[in-house]
């Protein structure tokens, strides 16, 4: 049975059973599109006692659930009168107060002075703080929490609108399981193709989260190509990413092989080190572009282009470049507020460890990507809760030539 | 109910009687009841039902308040107490101060629903032996009926009406004694169908000519059944089960959705009603 978001939870008493008042209620429930669950059901002992059932009204949409919950009214089936969430003001910084509600990824309410209120800036493994008087509810991440902020506690009063899996079937209509390495590519590439292209057209953005492996396979052309046509919009990556890019940029090589012919350069593994030590020299990326220094790549097009970019670092990496973003509960931040600019669909090639990461910040509706030659960086992904994520088991250089190839035919189809 | 009792009715003249407004398909203010034969065809009511040995009540009649001729719908009455109708129509919920202090003046405990639910009273809840049939949907509220259910600790069974000629169950429903009953399907939604029939194993059905004639807005006294002049088929059914019509013209009142029925209210319980089980 389809778990539909909306839902709402009523109460029907009396003879309900003779008057097949019950069966009615049910069936109504069927036949305007909704679904049902009994969560609780007392039958009177002696034909005299009223009986009692709670019924969880399930439908596709707010309007739909609405509708039902008119029709049943009319035969006594009244809401269950919910209660407010209750919370705590946090006692110190940095900690959640006891019995703290824990988030998930997916569209969350909670109820306060009667209303239900949408809980922003969803993200999982968060709490929720609440300022009751606005009607506000947002996550917030334990770290962020200062003494005095309102916290949510326990489940009363929180519901959780989840189940959208429907839309993942809209989106990637032909992918019957998230992640093999033995389904025909052309068709996965073209639904990620449509998905951007459609991401873009209802006025979101495109995220890129982005492993070096793009740059030491060859991606970077296809990539750049992705920039100019507007089909990314932010990126997240690490030092390597960057590092390495600007390395080909500066010296034509990625980890000191020469891209043209795959062979390495001499004293090439110093190259990356040479690189990074020229834009911090200069005082940075940007500075770098401005100066003329660095005139092309990944790194060159986000700044000549506006695509905002968040580097964040690790504690293997050699520099860093001066962008990246040493502390990562800053990174975290930094990648947050790009996130909720407007991120409508996000790709993830070739890292593990930035599209977990990227992966912990996204609210379920935001559908993902995952393009890596390990199959087992989506497995890891999705057992993280990313469960909106559709899986690619290729190397990144193919799978952005087979992306480029099957946006360009689109767009010549439509200039015909 | 028990052998001894003289059957006790409320009635309220029609002094003020008229079609002043329109809130169901029988009334249209283009077709105005005629004030003398009304008056005639009350009387004639009146003076059959206490023919037949009932003791009738009156209530004052009251300007302005046209259907308080009505008194089924004032309540329901059950043992010695009232639970006053709440009228979904505010043209008839005006009614409503003048049954509620007829009943606490003649010792009845008057008891209000909660507010925001309709109920219209012996309208549209109906004893057939120990169970309360129930009319939902067009005036009264399922919530309501469940409520009353609760309030008096008796069976309710809240059967959904259909049709905007049948509004009130007693248009279309009409106990006779423990398991026995006059109905009109048509007026009724499947499920309550497949609950009057599961429920009360002898129906008399009444036809559609008899139906609009309100054949169902019959006063049940003893083995007598007074009942609207036209309902001929339902007469011979009648007689066939026992029972005998008596037939007086109510034209005036159909014009206003009512009948016999409507225009009394059983104040010791009707000759269905089993209520100490």
């Amino acid at each position: 049975m389809t778990a539909y978001p909306f839902h709402e939870e009523v109460l029907l008493e009396g003879h309900i059973i003779d008057s097949l008042i019950l069966p009615k209620v049910l069936d109504e429930i069927l036949m305007h599109g909704g679904t049902y669950e009994l969560k609780e059901i007392q039958i009177g002992q002696r034909q005299v006692d009223p009986s009692r059932a709670r019924i969880e009204v399930r439908a596709p949409t707010e309007q739909a659930l609405r509708e039902i919950l008119d029709a049943i009214h009319d035969h006594g089936a009244v809401p269950v009168v919910s209660e407010d969430c209750q919370w705590l003001a946090a006692d110190m910084d940095g900690a959640f107060p006891e019995n703290f509600y824990s988030t998930t990824n997916h569209r969350t309410q909670v109820r306060l002075q009667g209303e239900w209120v949408d809980v922003e800036n969803m993200e999982m493994d968060c709490g929720i703080l609440v300022e009751p008087e606005r009607r506000f509810a947002t996550t917030i991440p334990m770290v962020r929490v200062r003494r005095g902020d309102r916290i949510v506690i326990g489940h009363r009063g929180v519901r959780v609108l989840a189940g959208e899996s429907g839309i993942r079937k809209s989106l990637f209509e032909f992918m019957s399981s998230p992640v093999s390495s033995e389904k025909p590519k052309t068709v996965t590439v073209r639904e990620i193709a449509h998905a951007m292209r459609r991401t873009r057209e209802v006025g979101q953005k495109v995220l890129a989260v982005l492993g070096p492996a793009v740059v030491h396979t060859g991606g970077v052309e296809h990539l750049c190509w992705l920039i100019r046509r507007g089909l990314i919009n932010i990126l997240f990556a690490g030092n390597a990413l960057a590092t390495h890019d600007i390395e080909q940029a500066l010296f034509g090589t990625s980890l000191g092989v020469w891209m043209d012919r795959g062979l390495p350069a001499e004293e090439g593994h110093q190259h990356h080190l040479r690189a990074i030590n020229t834009i911090r020299r200069v005082g940075g990326i940007k500075r770098a572009v401005e100066r003329g220094v660095l005139r092309s790549g990944i790194m060159h097009d986000c700044v000549t282009h506006g695509i905002p970019f968040v580097l964040a670092g690790s504690i293997r990496d050699d520099g860093p470049l001066p962008e990246v973003i040493t502390d990562v509960l800053e990174a975290q931040d930094r990648m947050r507020e790009q996130i909720r600019t407007g991120v409508g669909f996000c790709l993830m090639i070739a890292t593990a460890l930035h599209s977990i990461a990227t992966g912990n910040l996204l609210p379920a509706w935001v559908k993902v990507a995952c393009v890596d030659i390990n199959p087992s960086t989506v497995t890891k992904l999705m057992d993280r809760g990313s469960i909106q994520t559709v899986g690619v088991v290729t190397d990144a250089e193919p799978f952005l030539r087979a992306l480029v190839h099957e946006l360009q035919m689109s767009e010549a189809e439509a200039r015909v | 109910m028990t052998a001894m009792r003289q059957p006790t009715i409320l009635m309220c003249p029609p002094d003020y009687y008229g079609i002043e407004y329109e809130i169901n398909p029988w009334m249209s203010r283009a077709r105005g009841a005629v004030r003398e034969t009304a008056q005639t065809q009350w009387r004639m009511l009146y003076e059959t039902l206490v023919g037949l040995g009932v003791r009738v009540e009156l209530l004052t009649p009251q300007p302005g308040l046209p259907d308080l001729v009505f008194t089924a719908n004032a309540g329901l009455v059950f043992k010695n107490r009232f639970i006053s109708s709440r009228f979904r129509h505010e043209v008839r919920a005006r009614e409503t101060p003048h049954f509620d202090a007829w009943f606490d003046a003649h010792g009845y405990t008057v008891e209000h629903l909660p507010e925001g639910m309709y109920f219209e009273g012996a309208g549209d809840a109906l004893f057939c032996g120990p169970i309360l049939f129930a009319g939902y949907r067009i005036r009264s509220d399922a919530a309501a009926h469940q409520e009353v259910g609760r309030m008096i600790g008796k069976v309710v069974l809240p059967l959904e009406l259909v049709q905007g000629h049948f509004y009130h169950l007693d248009t279309c429903f009409c106990p006779l004694a423990p398991g026995e009953a006059i109905w009109y399907p048509p007026a009724f939604d499947a499920y309550a169908q497949r609950v009057i029939r599961s429920q009360i194993p002898r129906l008399i059905e009444v036809n559609d000519h008899d139906a609009r004639r309100f054949g169902c807005n019959a006063v049940v006294v003893g083995r007598t059944v007074v009942v609207n002049t036209g309902c001929e088929k339902l007469a011979e059914d009648l007689a066939q089960a026992g029972y005998r019509a008596v037939a007086t013209p109510l034209d005036e009142f159909l014009k206003a959705g009512g009948s016999a029925k409507c225009l009394t209210l059983r104040l010791d319980g009707e000759e269905a009603a089993v209520w100490d089980s």
